[in-house]
């Protein structure tokens, strides 16, 4: 089953490889990724589709947590997050079925972002499923390309996120943080 | 550090220029050495790593130079592993920053602290496939705890600091920072930097208030509680907190292969150590132990054997710094994070808390636990096997036993040679038992008894050495005849790779495929060649006396003790097998 991970990290060079080689040495393929700054110009958010057994999850959020540019990594697949994904699709069509094409578009709430003699490049965003259905509606009407973002991922809940503070250099390298319960799972 | 926690450096260890405060990358690089408390760095110079090299010439850092960099890495490591501290090491661009790669990796599997600094080729040059040019900081992102890539002067001395800061902290582990021949060469303001700010960096240290009570009182309620201690308590140099907590619950202890030392040898809890080559009593406690109180420990493979077999009575208390570590392996009933340094004292103190209260309880079922134990030990005892007529590699073990009498410094390298030392030798102390005990890199005992004898130059130290991993760090022979290092190699030969032809023997029809080893040198004359002393023991008669030779001649001495060929490493849990399963000694010839 497909699992979304989320992750807050800092906005540096090799960051992306710390994440992804976490996934990559243990054999898991990446089905999707999107990563781009926040608010935070230092900081970037993350989202990765990966399909991951249900015992290994737990294990591989930890690790992404433990790694020192990762801020905070949560499991979105069934928790309080909106998942949402963009998909351009350029469909080839004859004159006769223009119309019936800008029509179907419109039931996916699809807009045409460019539109030649051959046919019309769109734009839709949704839950995946959603895309899907888009695609095949699509491929109906002729020949398609498409190109998807992948699932885009924001979690909801409230889990205040926790940031070390800075230390004075030469202090006893030890942190007093407790750590809750909760979190071990 | 003053109060205001600023860290002041007396001007004379700052190389400075007072005038303009305008120095090189290089002697940024060394001053911030000099603050971090570095006093000896292993490496190996080479083209971008000039600059660096230039400014080391008479500077008051000691550098040790190697004669490979895999050795710096584990010089660096002997060091580390034998003071606690952070050790270095340093290698140029390319080959020299691949060589140091399986010596990061035995750093990280084994958490030990260790800062590499490597030489990169200039910015511009960076991705052209330029000379000496590999991708250290992708190479090595697997092979660190973390890594940085310096190309801006400007960034140099957070990035160190920050480097020590994470080497030092939480599990320990290596940290590699690769710096651009350009930054070594900039010229820069030089302002001390005065704190770190990792803002994704968690160090968990304190240990939940409520689980320690919770623990405390499942260690009251167990009937047969079995404390099972590793690595992490060397790490956090909390062998004491142990000892009180095990006095105060009166348990038998195991201490892992990484953990051997943390209770003395002869403290009447300890039993020894646990797993495929662990002793009766460890195993069949484990497998009977109703509580295991896993302290800084990670359920290894080699520890648990078959891990669905492993332990099956027992609820699991489980402390260790590293959140991820927790139910990895095995399920914890109850997890605590935190450094074993503080974690400790509190669940001891919460159990003297419910002594009173509690001690009573389980008593009865507890003192016949201590017996059980007891008559384990006395039932198969690890006791070094002796013959009339030839060197068992047992005896070799029980003689330097006796020489070090639990106080010498042990570097081991990796195989039968090392797990006999492990069964068979005392370790009175923690950060004596020197060995790669996660990724069990061949090559490893050699250089890591220069980076202890470096340490510890009051202490003696013995490398422990198999005729297989003795040839692959030949080369340190020079370092050690360079520095005149007192250190005692004893080469376990037994001309074969004897832990590939025991798997061999028992799991592959006895086909030795590869695994022997001819062609020895004369020890004796390549000692000779470095100028110093060795020799080749044969005689079983005349071991213990050559072997006392060896330890008592001031220098460095190569003695090469012919030990029988075909012995191999008891009791052993096959790969796969349970603990109870194991095999204790080898199969009788049957009379006819």
């Amino acid at each position: 089953m497909q699992q979304v991970i989320s992750l807050l990290m800092e906005n540096k060079p090799g960051a992306l490889m710390r994440v992804t080689g976490l996934l990559s040495q243990r054999g898991y393929n990446i089905e999707s990724l999107t990563v781009a700054r926040t608010t935070d110009p230092t900081l970037s958010r993350m989202t990765i589709t990966v399909d991951v057994e249900a015992n290994i999850r737990a294990q591989v959020i930890k690790q992404m947590n433990k790694l020192i540019n990762v801020l905070q990594a949560t499991d979105a697949t069934d928790g309080p997050a909106v998942n949402r994904e963009l998909i351009l699709l350029r469909v080839r069509t004859l004159q006769g079925t223009r119309t019936a094409v800008l029509k179907e578009a419109e039931i996916f709430g699809a807009r045409v972002v460019d539109s030649t003699a051959e046919g019309f490049a769109l734009e839709a965003t949704g839950d995946s499923e959603k895309l899907d259905e888009f695609v095949d509606a699509m491929r109906s009407y002729g020949e398609i390309d498409i190109s998807r973002s992948g699932i885009v991922s924001m979690p909801l809940d409230g889990k205040k996120l926790r940031l070390s503070a800075p230390v004075p250099l030469g202090a006893a390298p030890e942190e007093v943080l407790e750590f809750e319960e909760a979190e071990l799972g | 550090m003053s109060s205001d926690g600023f860290v002041t450096v007396k001007s004379k260890d700052l190389d400075s220029n007072m005038a303009t405060n305008l120095l090189s990358g290089a002697k940024i690089l060394l001053n911030c050495l000099v603050q971090e408390g570095v006093e000896c760095m292993f490496g190996y110079p080479g083209g971008v790593t000039l600059p660096l090299y230039d400014a080391l010439y008479e500077h008051q850092i000691r550098h040790v130079l190697v004669r490979h960099e895999q050795n710096a890495a584990f010089a660096a490591q002997g060091y580390a592993r034998t003071t606690g501290k952070v050790g270095v090491c340093c290698a140029t661009s390319g080959p020299g920053a691949t060589n140091l790669v399986t010596g990061l990796v035995d750093a990280m599997m084994d958490s030990v602290p260790i800062v590499a600094i490597t030489g990169q080729v200039s910015n511009k040059l960076m991705g052209s496939d330029a000379f000496q040019e590999a991708d250290t900081f992708g190479i090595t992102r697997s092979a660190t705890k973390h890594n940085f890539l310096v190309k801006n002067v400007a960034d140099l001395p957070q990035i160190i600091h920050e480097a020590f800061y994470i080497a030092a902290s939480g599990r320990p582990g290596p940290v590699l920072v690769d710096i651009t021949k350009d930054v070594f060469q900039a010229q820069a303001h030089y302002a001390p930097v005065t704190e770190i700010h990792l803002p994704g960096y968690r160090v968990f240290s304190e240990g939940h208030v409520g689980q320690i009570r919770r623990a405390a009182q499942m260690m009251w309620e167990a009937e047969r509680p079995f404390v099972y201690a590793g690595g992490g308590i060397i790490a956090a140099n909390a062998h004491d907190e142990l000892r009180e907590l095990v006095e105060t619950l009166d348990a038998p202890t195991v201490c892992t292969l990484m953990g051997l030392g943390v209770l003395p040898y002869d403290h009447p809890r300890f039993i020894s150590m646990p797993g495929m080559h662990g002793s009766y009593a460890a195993n069949m406690g484990m497998t009977h132990t109703d509580l295991i109180i896993a302290l800084g420990v990670r359920f290894d493979d080699r520890v648990t054997g078959r891990l669905n077999a492993f332990a099956p009575h027992a609820k699991v208390i489980h402390v260790d710094v590293d959140p991820a570590e927790i139910g990895k392996n095995r399920y914890a009933d109850l997890p605590i994070v935190g450094n074993a340094k503080k974690v400790l004292p509190k669940l001891t103190a919460a159990l003297k808390e419910l002594k009173p209260e509690m001690e009573g309880r389980k008593a009865g079922a507890r003192a016949e636990w201590r017996g059980q134990i007891q008559a384990w030990k006395e039932e198969n005892p690890l006791v070094p096997v002796r013959s009339e007529t030839e060197i068992k590699p047992q005896h070799l073990m029980a003689e330097i036993d006796r020489l070090s009498g639990g106080r010498a410094i042990i570097a081991s390298d990796v195989g039968q040679h090392q797990m006999w030392s492990a069964q068979l030798i005392r370790y009175n102390e923690p950060r004596l038992w020197i060995n790669s005990g996660g990724l069990g890199s061949m090559g490893f005992g050699l250089p890591a008894a220069i980076g202890c004898q470096f340490a510890r130059p009051d202490k003696l130290v013995f490398a422990i050495v198999g005729d297989g991993g003795f040839q692959m760090s030949i080369p340190e022979l020079a370092t050690i005849a360079n520095h005149a290092l007192p250190i005692k190699i004893i080469v376990m030969n037994n001309g074969y790779l004897g832990m590939v032809r025991q798997w061999q023997e028992l799991f592959y029809n006895n086909r030795l495929s590869q695994v022997e080893l001819t062609s020895f040198p004369d020890p004796e004359k390549l000692a000779g060649a470095y100028g110093f002393k060795g020799s080749t023991v044969e005689d079983v008669k005349e071991m213990p006396r050559v072997l006392e030779e060896a330890v008592r001649a001031s220098g460095p001495y190569l003695l090469n003790v012919k030990v029988s060929s075909f012995e191999n490493v008891f009791p052993m849990v096959p790969a796969g097998g349970a603990l109870n399963e194991m095999v204790l000694r080898p199969p009788q010839p049957v009379e006819v």
